[in-house]
């Protein structure tokens, strides 16, 4: 009987360390009840951090698990914006959980399990590996989506949400195994090597067709978004605002790491589809948001839109693309995360309100806040000197580069019309008639609501290493 | 010192136009006054100490772009000497007499301040057009012509609650438009053939422009002509000939002083300027002299018929301007550049001081400007009649002919009339009959102001309308002005009766003191044109080819011009060298070559045959020929000077019902002058109402209906629509999302199968 040595487990030290404390977060919590939310809410923070540090000052590059698992710049820095995400969206919790009565200690563990999921698709390099964080991921996304079991808005969307989800993982399902029926490989190297050899067949474009379709779904992007704006707007606030930030980043760069490592000599092939969602996110995005009177359904469509453009960066298929795509969503994350900031904050004594008309004099009876939503939705709108017009440039601009016009044109017509509700939504703050103050914003909100402004206004001073980095990222990819 | 004329009216009027509110109005005045005469004293020493000279003095780096190298810098040659000068003197007196013209308006409210700015607009043009004869580039110059264009506009339309002055304002900057595309095309062509728009670079490449051809508007054209042509038509906007003239009359809505330095004595000019300024160009274009030959005299011609029957006084010494600048440019067609100047400098003198007395009238008789309404003011207001009745023998052209005393326009308008008629008959009748016609309204001027009965019954009865009266001392009696605007009427008058007698020599005197005094080298012409002159041309056949090996490396030129030149230099003794050696660019201020053999066997039939054998110098230049032209031809000015001052006291002082029993008998013909031929008529026919409808079709059909048509539709249509369809997309049902994701699937795999160049 051979003996099969112990893989190497380093470059899954972030994913290992995430997931034991969970668990033992969990021990915690079953034992003390609870009671125990706020000290576990603070613990799972502190895990977060931790491993955020880990990543960012000392990352364990590599490669385990017979291939199937890597660690790269690219990846690196994918999951250092997702456990960030999530880091902040559970600190973003704390007020509001208190406020609404809704303090079940479950509810970081479960993000921290997300997390995990994240960390594992990012770093996937065969469809095993890709399948089963996704699972990891989704099956955690979809308890929280519905995590506020009491209230039927909730428990349908997540419901919806997982109905949905299991479809798309049927499909994703499916397509793996065309692809591992007609290429005999489930690697990515492998799978690749294939295409290269033997070309894109029929069966193979099939499997990628099915393929993308059930990442799609993760990245809502059209017409896999149906679940979006339902569950932005049944789940609890702040857990849309988790499902906004880190889980996209997390499944773009998996989107990202397929198409490049595993279908890259089907470049052809891949980027009909990319286009195809591209125009169609985007074109929804735009118009189905300018329908929209709910401020978090809003944001559903925004997000849609966002992905559309993100995906207007891979289209073009090169490193440059690839890179745009990844400083867009850095810079989408943080102004999503200072959205919800505000949206977090619209609070009266009576409760939430998630009506946009809420918003009527805002910049009167909160100038602070409104300024800062302000510059955030200029910066979504992507006017210089803002961030999100340069995440914006350069996603068009490799676009262009690539001679993909009318999908850069679409992208800025679509810009355009996304730009009404943006600008609707300032003007109800701006020049419409105060309506009742609302409660003061928790001092949560207050620092990732300034650190997302400052981020926004101070890219253009300070970008620069930024892009660096994100250059640096796409390249190992390719 | 250069620098401080040309700096010192811009401090003036930024310390008054913007520092008034601290400095106080009166103030202001006092400075930008005092700025401008600091200029005009130090204008007047280089003038008198000038050594002819051309000197550059650079001011700063201004564009550095590609081969494009424009330096900031003032051109200092005899030009600039006599243009500062001008400007100055007639800027320092008109800004004096400013204080007391402006004291009271009524065009303006109890309290309201329009003084310091008034002033400080002044200055401003006053630098602008500083700015425009020290440049010594063609960008430099058209950023002071485009500059004095501005403080132009800015003066007419002053009275801005007027609408007549406002519409003045603009058709005044819209008609310079048209002659400024003009001037910056010729500036491009320029650039794009010599590629420097330095003068001194365009004047060394002009002899190889003459042998150029260009394609403009699909056709053939001769360099140097084209270019010449081209900056003669913004010659022409700036300087209200034909065409371009419709603005000039109208001008007059600004405040008088203003048309006065704006409108009579400087910026009018700038286009005549400009003419002499190239030419070192000129001389090489034939065609474009002969066309502006023709064009100066007809607009003098036609200027002068209008100004027979218009009433305004104003006007009339408007279109009295519009004339003589046809007779400076029929100067400078014919290639008397100096004449050209001679007349440009004289006329600022007694053209400013005509307006400023009519002015002075103006302000006496309470802003009443219709002469019909005058009469009898000559014991009123006595100083201004003098003022007015030197100007008028000074434009009329009063002198003892066949000598050279005289007022200052008999000087320098027969030195015009003697030069065309060597150069252009048809220029010379129309000269000699506009002559005629400017005696005569001049005199009908005089007439119907200061003779005659008074009309005046004082400001109330005119029925003009004026609701708020200044001063409601003087109200029924006409008033002699104050000292202030008579000491300039004063200067005025020194400068309109002498200017011609002290500088007749050194503008049109013998030709070896003009040139000497324009700082020009010698002219390569012979003692008489003939064998001499070809051996003449034979040395310098060889100078012009090492010329044009230095031009070919050193001035970089387009690669027209090189070819150019280098046939130049292959065709050697053939080429027309008399022309002067190409490569450098030609000494001095001005350039007048001597006549080319063809030229010379028609100048040779207009002469007095007699004379110009005894003459000491032969005529083979224009102005050696003019000297020599018989003596019906120098008379001829004078006759038709008396004939229109004898029929002007026929109809207004002997028989005051004849104007009318005339103008009723030849009714067509009155009007047809009286409306100025129709011009703007036909303009507003030709240009301003297609233009209006086309503005009011792509407004309202083309932006209203289309352009935001369209967008609204697609705002308010179409968007909504998709956004509806969208939102029942998005029906709730879990069923139908799910539909979504399979069509997603079905249409990506259909599509993929049948054009995804799966294999």
């Amino acid at each position: 009987m051979t003996s099969v040595p112990l893989p190497v487990l380093m470059p899954a030290l972030p994913e290992i360390l995430l997931a034991v404390g969970a668990m033992v977060l969990l021990m915690i919590g079953a034992f003390l009840g609870e009671k125990s939310t706020s000290t576990i809410t603070g613990l799972a923070i502190a895990l977060l951090v931790f491993v955020l540090g880990l990543l960012v000052v000392a990352p364990p590059y590599g490669t385990t698990f017979g291939g199937s698992f890597v660690l790269d710049s690219f990846a690196r820095f994918i999951k250092i914006l997702s456990v960030g995400g999530s880091a902040i969206a559970i600190a973003m919790s704390i007020g509001f959980a208190r406020a609404e009565k809704f303090d079940r200690f479950e509810l970081p563990i479960l993000m921290v399990l997300a997390t995990v999921g994240m960390g594992i698709i990012v770093s996937a390099r065969d469809m095993i590996a890709l399948y089963m964080g996704v699972e990891l991921m989704s099956l955690a996304l979809y308890v929280i989506a519905a995590f506020n079991r009491d209230n039927l808005r909730s428990t349908e969307a997540g419901l919806k949400y997982f109905v949905l989800g299991a479809l798309s993982s049927g499909m994703l399902l499916y397509g793996a195994s065309l692809i591992y029926g007609f290429t005999g490989h489930v690697g990515f190297a492998g799978i690749a090597a294939s295409i290269k050899a033997n070309g894109a067949g029929v069966g193979f474009v099939f499997g990628l067709v099915f393929v993308l379709a059930g990442l799609s779904f993760k990245i809502s992007a059209v017409p896999f978004h149906m679940w979006t704006p339902d569950v932005y707007e049944g789940a609890p606030t702040p857990i849309t605002a988790f499902f906004a930030a880190a889980p996209k980043v997390a499944a773009m760069g998996m989107f990202l790491r397929i198409v490049v490592d595993g279908f890259g000599p089907a470049t052809a092939q891949w980027q009909q589809v990319v286009v195809f969602i591209a125009i169609a996110s985007m074109t929804l995005g735009a118009f189905a948001g300018i329908g929209q009177k709910n401020i978090k359904r809003l944001m559903a469509y925004s997000s849609i839109a966002n992905m559309g453009f993100a995906l207007v960066g891979l289209a073009a298929g090169t490193a440059k693309g690839v890179e745009g795509v990844i400083l867009f969503m850095t810079i989408y994350l943080a102004m999503t995360l200072g959205a919800f900031a505000v949206i977090l904050s619209l609070r009266r004594k009576e409760g939430m309100v998630e009506d946009m008309s809420e918003l009527a004099g805002l910049s009167r009876t909160h100038p602070a806040v409104a300024w800062s939503l302000a510059i955030l939705l200029f910066s979504l709108i992507g006017i210089p000197p803002l961030a999100g017009f340069y995440g914006k440039f350069a996603v068009f601009g490799a676009a262009v580069e690539q001679k993909l016009w009318t999908l850069a044109i679409l992208g800025i017509i679509t810009s355009a019309i996304g730009a009404y509700y943006y600008l609707r939504l300032i003007k109800i703050m701006f020049f419409d008639q105060p309506v009742a103050a609302f409660e003061p914003m928790p001092m949560e909100q207050k620092v990732v609501l300034t650190g997302s402004v400052a981020f926004v206004l101070l890219f253009v001073v300070f970008g620069n290493p930024l892009i660096e980095a994100s250059a640096r990222a796409a390249k190992s990819l390719f | 010192m250069e620098t401080i004329i040309l700096f010192a009216p811009l401090v003036g009027a930024i310390i008054c136009g913007f520092g008034w509110r601290l400095i106080g109005e009166k103030a202001g005045q006092v400075i930008t006054t005092a700025m401008i005469f600091l200029a005009a004293a130090l204008s007047w020493q280089i003038f008198l100490t000038f050594d002819g000279e051309t000197r550059s003095i650079p001011i700063l780096d201004w564009i550095v772009s590609g081969t494009l190298h424009s330096e900031w810098a003032i051109r200092l040659d005899r030009m600039t000497a006599i243009m500062l000068v001008v400007v100055n003197t007639v800027s320092a007196l008109v800004h004096l007499y400013s204080f007391g013209y402006m004291a009271h308006d009524e065009n303006w409210h109890e309290g309201e301040h329009y003084k310091a700015r008034f002033f400080a607009y002044l200055s401003f043009f006053t630098f602008a057009m500083l700015m425009l004869v020290t440049s010594d580039n063609l960008v430099q110059m058209f950023f002071g012509w485009e500059g004095v264009g501005v403080a132009s506009y800015l003066l007419i339309g002053f009275y801005y609650r007027k609408p007549s002055a406002n519409a003045a304002a603009i058709k005044a900057f819209v008609v310079n438009r048209v002659g400024d595309f003009g001037f910056a095309l010729g500036i491009f062509a320029l650039y794009f053939l010599t590629d420097s728009i330095k003068f001194d670079d365009v004047f060394a490449a002009a002899p190889a422009l003459a042998e150029t051809n260009l394609t403009f508007l699909w056709s053939e054209w001769n360099a140097a002509n084209l270019i010449g042509v081209l900056l003669f038509i913004g010659a022409m906007g700036k300087s209200a000939q034909l065409i371009l003239h419709t603005w000039l009359p109208d001008a007059m809505e600004g405040p008088t002083p203003v048309s006065a330095l704006i409108h009579a004595a400087t910026m009018v000019t700038a286009g005549v300027f400009l003419v002499c300024r190239m030419s070192p160009l000129y001389e090489y274009a034939p065609q474009a002299t002969a066309f502006i030959t023709v064009l100066g005299a007809t607009t003098a011609f036609f200027a002068a018929t209008v100004g027979l029957v218009q009433n305004d006084i104003k006007r009339v010494i408007a279109y009295s301007t519009c004339s003589q600048l046809g007779y400076m440019f029929v100067a400078a067609g014919v290639g008397v550049y100096s004449v050209a100047m001679f007349h440009l400098f004289t006329h600022a003198f007694f053209k400013a001081m005509l307006f400023l007395g009519a002015g002075s009238v103006i302000h006496a008789t309470h802003h009443e400007q219709d002469m019909r309404n005058y009469g009898g003011l000559r014991k009123k207001i006595p100083l201004t009649f003098w003022a007015m009745m030197i100007g008028t023998l000074a434009i009329t052209g009063v002198g003892i002919p066949l000598t050279h005393y005289g007022f200052a326009g008999f000087l320098s308008k027969d030195a015009v009339i003697e030069s065309a008629w060597v150069g252009s008959s048809y220029a010379f009748w129309l000269l000699v009959v506009a002559a005629c016609m400017t005696s005569f309204y001049s005199w009908r001027l005089m007439f119907m102001t200061f003779y005659g009965t008074s009309h005046a019954h004082g400001h109330d009865d005119h029925g003009h309308g004026h609701d708020a009266h200044g001063h409601d001392d003087h109200h029924h009696e006409p008033h002699e002005s104050p000292m202030v605007m008579l000491i300039p009427l004063g200067v005025l008058a020194l400068g309109a009766i002498f200017s011609g007698m002290l500088w007749y020599k050194v503008f049109f005197g013998e030709e070896a003191a003009v040139r000497n005094w324009f700082g020009m080298e010698a002219a390569a012409h012979g003692e008489a044109h003939g064998e001499t002159a070809a051996a003449d041309h034979g040395t310098e056949a060889a100078a012009t080819e090492t010329h044009d090996d230095s031009a070919a490396t050193e001035a970089a030129p387009a690669e027209g011009t090189a070819v150019a030149s280098e046939e130049h230099a292959a065709e050697g003794e053939a080429a027309a060298d008399a022309h002067g050696p190409a490569g450098v660019a030609p000494k001095g201020a001005l350039l007048m070559l001597p006549f080319t053999p063809e030229e010379q066997a028609v100048v040779d039939t207009r002469l007095d045959a007699e004379k110009a054998a005894k003459a000491e110098h032969a005529p083979t230049t224009m102005i050696n020929a003019a000297h020599v032209v018989p003596a019906w031809v120098k008379v001829s000015p004078f006759i038709a000077m008396l004939i229109g001052f004898g029929l002007a006291w026929l109809f207004y002082i002997k028989d005051p019902s004849l104007p009318r029993r005339l103008a009723t008998q030849q009714r067509p013909l009155y009007l047809f002058l009286l409306n100025k031929w129709y011009f703007d008529e036909l303009y507003d026919v030709v240009f301003v109402r297609p233009a209006k409808w086309l503005g009011n079709f792509l407004w309202k059909k083309g932006d209203g209906n289309v352009i935001d048509g369209s967008l609204n539709g697609v705002a308010m249509g179409i968007i909504p629509f998709f956004t509806r369809l969208a939102g029942r997309a998005q029906s709730g049902y879990l069923f139908h999302y799910a539909f979504a994701m399979v069509m997603g699937i079905v249409i990506l795999v259909t599509w993929m199968t049948l054009f995804g160049g799966a294999k």
